[in-house]
């Protein structure tokens, strides 16, 4: 029986599992990352019974007993035992009565398989296709085992991105596009509220002596220029938002007010979500730890932690995440918003000072204001910026009294959300230790997306995390859960878990969602299912500097830095952001497109996700359909000067190497248009070198 | 100078300017353009010049106002001195004595929560001091809802909403909670504290009105914080007070002919009180004075009502004649996330313009499933209501009327009884806030000894935020009522908890203040 559902998992899965059919163990150790995935899937019983699987249980259970709360903790370990349990007989039986759960929910394009299972040993083999397709659906197989990279910064300072501009056509295009829309819009209001009885002007209007619920002013924009283009967002989607994402089919007949559903939903690719590492998965180690979590702790702690919501669950992720972040202590929340938005508050107060980028994210923008420290901000990424405004901080002191600040905090991101820049952290702490500030990081998109090991800006810059004073994070996204993390020197946190009115008042996170960090954080340090972790980190690492590269070369203008995971494209214009996602939903391909006032009027992007769920065929579909739509509406203008360049002559090349890469000969900058084929056979090198 | 002169002066300089601006490149394309543009189409040069104002003013509009007039010119090296002499202030501040204490005390649950947990020093006591009224934690069949759900959706959405976050089983919960209430529609938040954080500056904005109640919770605080809204109170749960204030609004208003947005923001049940606000009379005036109510129903929702629809269900009043009902998915209802109730617009205008909604994540799948689920419950056996009340009762017959040193400020049907120490209590022994505190950490650590666990109400960051002058909250011991517990269990831990008051409230003074000085 094992042979047999081992040989389908090799069809099944393009043939990249032969680590399966019995390796030496040298072969194997080679070839970890390759099984490790394998290891994620439901029939890994078979791995668990040839491998004894008591070697792996004993060395977690050493390092439960090396925490010195070991003894008492018996559930929280068990729980995670369990995932390691593949062939523990309660969850193959639940994890093979799934197949028929999920269809009940609908998820497009599975074949039938209503019929449950008849023995538990010995699944019905379309059964067993089926599950794997399913489980490629949430995370791609590697195609090519060299489809990795190391996220790592190699010394140089870093520079800011090359912004790249289109013609002056597009811009001006651009212009007239939104001053068309905004005269139009102001028309259509004039009128409208003057004479039409439709829903929409009533709100606008007095009624029955109360005033408008929103002011025309605040909701012009959403109503003239979002309900244009609204059906691109919040679509609705269902399953696990992993390499695939099901979208709910759905149409509008009234120009984007309501939508009805018409049942059934496409399954497309994901460039959406922020499922960096690939744990969205309703399959696999995490799930299963998830699983035997609500079993055990139920579905909620339903206290604050101050009260009595404080698990030996939650303590041992709080442990798992400080050392993961390489801080002495941490806390989560239940939510990342919330996070910034209480923890600000905590730290400063009147008489002190905020300095933020000026793209940081809402969150951090009304933690300070509710903190009622004075707030400045300084230019995107911009050192000598930030050091203006520091000296002049200094040097004025609080306004009117002149009195000095109490504490200078300055709070930036790790990676942008919507520029896929880093911050430039080397170059922060030069000015820190200069001028004494605190700094805060958010790493609510770097944390597990960027660095050798997943451990954020800091390990990708291989800077001491100790340097940085408040490390904060979010855990919805490269963990596959929810909720956020403070993490820094112990004393801090200790204050903060009193004062923090989240801890004090708000819920404590679920069971289920700590399980999800718990496991996916021991996933990624590699203490379970070893070689798993840095699978997924070096493959979202070459995902993001593949699809990156094979954007600039077919000419796309692209921002950000190069290893990161956000990648986003620019349209310009307001009419080809709605015409981009209606063209990738036509090719399954579902993105995320933002534009004004989210971005800078004139540049609206579209923005891809890469995940480490995602493969290079993945990766090659996207560019096809990017090279087909760039066609159609125009998006191919860079100019070359932001790299896609045409490759250097070999001996050049040979020079890098040596090391005289910055005094290499001068590339001649011309508009790069790259063929798809070109682009797709020179990409996976290419991307492993420096990009140009 | 005179007339002639001038004109030569004037024709050479124009000449000159010409000439330049011919050697400029390009200049020729663009007179040619503009002519010849002008004479097949003189609107569409009107436009174009419309734009090149509109660019040139872009171009040099001033990026920020500059310096004030209190800047001090500093040289560069005075800077540099001054950089070198600043010292900041530590980040935080050392805890404080009765934070430390607090923190040691922090009892840790091994498991999962219940009518009766295990604590991790091994000890298993009677729970009274987890929302957890009804015991669905506990539910198999819940939990093994929520694991179909896990292996379908997996646990997070990765995305806010408007990226794809928002799922199918999402809007099953958003209906199924509208449909619960009686609103039009419902919108659901990842987070229940600071749901209503978010939905007050949704609306509130600045130059709106706000009249609110004084004894309001952090959260609504933050909320009327954040919204920069004008901002009246009145006194606690006194309609009298607040017709008051609401008349002067309207008049002022009147006066003025303006009309803005105005806002009653209150609670169902107060989680600094206990007790509850008298719906039926705060719709009356709202609609005399064209106000519209927000209510926080966190800690009602789930708890007051035959069915537990909250305080609209409790005092029969239309759920649609509240504008916004907040409430909570993650008090009994055992899952998480907050939502917002109310008409079409009001939950349209949320999910576009809400902060936390549109800047977080969504919420798990597996917690929206939850909570349609426990809301069945509800709904189909209001029975369980019944028992967590009848448990209410018999613990407040072993409190309220026989303790002398304390008194339930609760709401009879609110299964989170707060006890404050009597006015006379607190006036002979010249208790001071800080005091009472004391000895309420003390008494939940007495009952804790004896296998109850009990808490003190968090007034501290509401404090801490607002200052205590403005108003009064009292220290209070929090007891939550469960239905997992039986009527003698109750009444037992009613007794143990009667007991350490007494004890505590008996001991000798100078040993009080010793223990946690120690
Ligand atoms: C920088 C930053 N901080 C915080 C958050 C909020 O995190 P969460 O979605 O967990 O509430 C986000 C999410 O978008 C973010 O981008």
């Amino acid at each position: 029986m094992y042979a047999r559902s081992a040989g389908l998992s090799v069809k099944s899965s393009g043939g990249n599992n032969s680590t399966l059919q019995g390796p030496s163990a040298k072969q194997r150790t080679q070839a970890q990352g390759k099984g490790n995935i394998r290891k994620l899937m439901p029939h890994t019983e078979k791995t668990g019974e040839r491998r004894p699987s008591q070697s792996r249980g004993n060395r977690l259970s050493q390092l439960f007993s090396s925490s010195p709360k070991a003894n008492q903790q018996p559930s929280a370990q068990q729980a995670l035992m369990a995932m390691q349990n593949g062939s523990s007989p309660s969850i193959t039986a639940s994890g093979l009565a799934l197949p028929t759960i999920s269809l009940s929910t609908a998820t497009a394009g599975e074949p039938n398989q209503d019929e449950p299972p008849t023995t538990l040993f010995q699944p019905p083999s379309s059964t067993e296709i089926s599950r794997q397709k399913r489980f490629d659906a949430q995370f791609g197989p590697l195609v090519d085992p060299t489809d990795r990279y190391v996220s790592k910064h190699h010394g140089e300072p870093l520079e800011a991105p090359i912004i790249d501009e289109p013609p002056y056509y597009y811009v001006l295009t651009t212009y007239i596009s939104y001053l068309l829309l905004l005269a139009l819009g102001h028309i259509r209001d004039f009128f409208g509220k003057r004479f039409s009885k439709k829903q929409t002007y009533k709100t606008l209007r007095v009624a029955n002596g109360y005033a408008p619920l929103n002011d025309d002013f605040d909701s012009f924009y959403t109503r003239r220029l979002k309900m244009r283009i609204d059906d691109c967002f919040a679509r609705t989607s269902t399953g696990v938002p992993g390499r695939y994402i099901n979208v709910l089919n759905r149409v509008s007949d009234d120009f984007n007010e309501t939508y009805r559903y018409t049942g059934g939903a496409t399954e497309t690719l994901n460039m959406s979500s922020y499922n960096y590492l690939g744990f969205a998965q309703s399959e696999g180690p995490c799930a299963n730890a998830v699983e035997e979590c609500v079993k055990r702790y139920g579905l909620s702690f339903c206290s604050p932690r101050a009260d009595s919501g404080t698990s030996d669950l939650v303590c041992e992720v709080e442990k798992e995440i400080a050392s993961f972040v390489g801080k002495p202590a941490a806390m989560v929340f239940s939510m990342g918003f919330v996070t910034n938005a209480s923890s600000f508050p905590a730290l400063v107060s009147k008489g002190c000072l905020i300095i933020s980028d000026e793209l940081n994210h809402a969150s951090i923008r009304l933690g300070a204001r509710l903190s009622g420290a004075v707030i400045r901000s300084f230019k995107h990424n911009d050192m000598l910026d930030l050091e203006k405004k520091l000296r002049e901080a200094i040097a004025q002191g609080q306004p009117r009294t002149h009195r000095p600040w109490k504490k200078i905090l300055v709070a930036v991101e790790g990676l942008y959300s919507m520029e896929g820049t880093m911050c430039d952290l080397p170059g922060i702490l030069n000015l820190k230790d200069i001028y004494k500030f605190a700094l805060y990081v958010d790493e609510a998109h770097s944390i597990g997306a960027l660095g050798p090991k997943g451990r954020g800006v800091c390990d990708y810059f291989g800077i001491d995390p100790s340097r940085v004073d408040i490390l904060m994070g979010t855990l919805t996204k490269s963990f596959g859960a929810n909720g956020g993390y403070i993490a820094a020197e112990k004393h801090i946190i200790e204050k903060l878990k009193s004062t923090n009115s989240a801890t004090m008042l708000g819920e404590s996170p679920t069971p289920a969602v700590l399980m999800q960090i718990l496991a996916s954080l021991k996933i990624i340090s590699g203490e379970l299912v070893p070689g798993q972790g840095e699978e997924r980190l070096q493959r979202i690492a070459f995902n993001s500097r593949y699809l990156r590269l094979g954007l600039k070369r077919l000419g796309l203008i692209v921002y950000g830095h190069d290893d990161s995971p956000i990648i986003p494209v620019t349209l310009y214009n307001p009419a080809k952001i709605s015409a981009f996602s209606h063209e990738m939903l036509k090719r399954r391909i579902s993105v995320v497109v933002v534009g004004y006032p989210a971005t800078p009027l004139i540049s609206s992007r579209a923005r891809f996700c890469v995940s480490a769920a995602h493969n290079k065929d993945d990766m090659d579909r996207l560019l096809a359909a990017c090279d087909e739509v760039g066609d159609i509406l125009q998006l191919k203008f860079s100019t070359g000067i932001a790299g896609g360049l045409k490759p250097l002559p070999e001996d050049a090349l040979e020079k890098e190497k040596i090391g005289q890469g910055a005094k290499g000969p001068k590339l001649v900058i011309e508009p790069p248009r790259w063929s798809l084929e070109e682009v797709i056979a020179r990409g996976s090198e290419d991307a492993k070198m420096r990009l140009r | 100078m005179d007339l002639h002169e001038a004109q030569v002066y004037l024709q050479t300089s124009l000449h000159e300017i010409s000439h330049a601006f011919q050697k400029v490149p390009g200049s020729a394309v663009l007179v040619r353009y503009i002519q010849s543009s002008y004479q097949n189409d003189p609107v569409r040069s009107a436009i174009e010049l419309v734009l090149v104002i509109f660019f040139v003013r872009y171009l040099l509009s001033p990026s920020y106002p500059t310096h004030d007039p209190n800047y001090v010119k500093l040289r560069d090296d005075e800077i540099d001195e001054l950089v070198r002499d600043w010292e900041p202030e530590p980040l935080v501040a050392p805890q404080t004595q009765l934070e430390e204490a607090e923190a040691e005390r922090q009892p840790i649950i091994v498991g999962p929560t219940g009518p009766k947990v295990k604590l991790s020093n091994g000890k298993t006591v009677v729970n009274l001091a987890s929302y957890n009224f009804y015991n669905f934690n506990a539910s198999e069949s819940i939990k093994e809802k929520a694991i179909q759900t896990l292996r379908t959706y997996g646990v997070g959405p990765c995305g806010p909403p408007q990226f794809y976050g928002n799922q199918d089983v999402h809007m099953q919960t958003e209906h199924d909670i509208a449909m619960f209430l009686g609103t039009q529609s419902c919108i659901i938040y990842s987070h229940a504290f600071s749901t209503i954080s978010s939905v007050i500056p949704t609306f509130c904005k600045r130059g709106d009105v706000i009249v609110a109640d004084k004894m309001v919770n952090y959260s609504i605080r933050k909320g009327l914080e954040a919204s920069r809204s004008n901002i009246r109170w009145y006194e606690h749960n006194d309609m009298e007070d607040l017709e008051q204030v609401m008349k002067k609004v309207a008049q002022e208003q009147a006066k003025k002919k303006i009309l803005t947005r105005r806002f009653i923001v209150t609670e169902g049940l107060f989680e600094m009180v206990g007790d509850c606000s008298n719906l039926p009379k705060l719709v009356e005036l709202k609609e005399k004075y064209k106000f519209r109510i927000a209510l926080d129903e966190t800690w009602s929702f789930g708890v007051l009502g035959r069915n537990g629809r909250g305080l609209t269900e409790a005092q029969n009043v239309d759920a649609e004649a509240v504008d916004m009902i907040i409430g909570s998915m993650a008090g009994p209802l055992c899952a998480a996330g907050g939502f917002c109730a109310g008409s079409k617009d009001v939950v349209r205008h949320q999910r576009i313009n809400a902060a936390s909604y549109t800047y977080s994540a969504a919420l798990p799948a597996m917690a929206a499933v939850t909570a349609s689920e426990t809301l069945n419950v509800l709904q189909c056996n209001p029975d369980i209501l019944q028992a967590c009340r009848d448990n209410i009762q018999a613990m407040k017959a072993q409190l309220d009327p026989r303790s002398e040193w304390v008194r339930c400020t609760s709401d009879p049907e609110n299964p989170i009884m707060l006890l404050v120490f009597k006015p006379e209590v607190v006036s002979a022994r010249r208790l001071s806030n800080e005091d009472q505190e004391r000895l309420l950490l003390e008494i939940t650590d007495e009952a804790l000894a004896n296998g109850v666990l009990i808490t003190r109400l968090k007034s501290f960051p509401l404090i801490g935020s607002i200052g205590t002058n403005d108003i009064d909250i009292k220290p209070a011991l929090k007891v939550c009522i469960t239905s997992g517990l039986s009527k003698k269990e109750i009444e037992k831990a009613g007794m143990t908890i009667r007991h350490a008051i007494t004890k505590i409230m008996t001991r000798k003074p100078n040993k009080q203040s010793s223990t946690l000085a120690a």
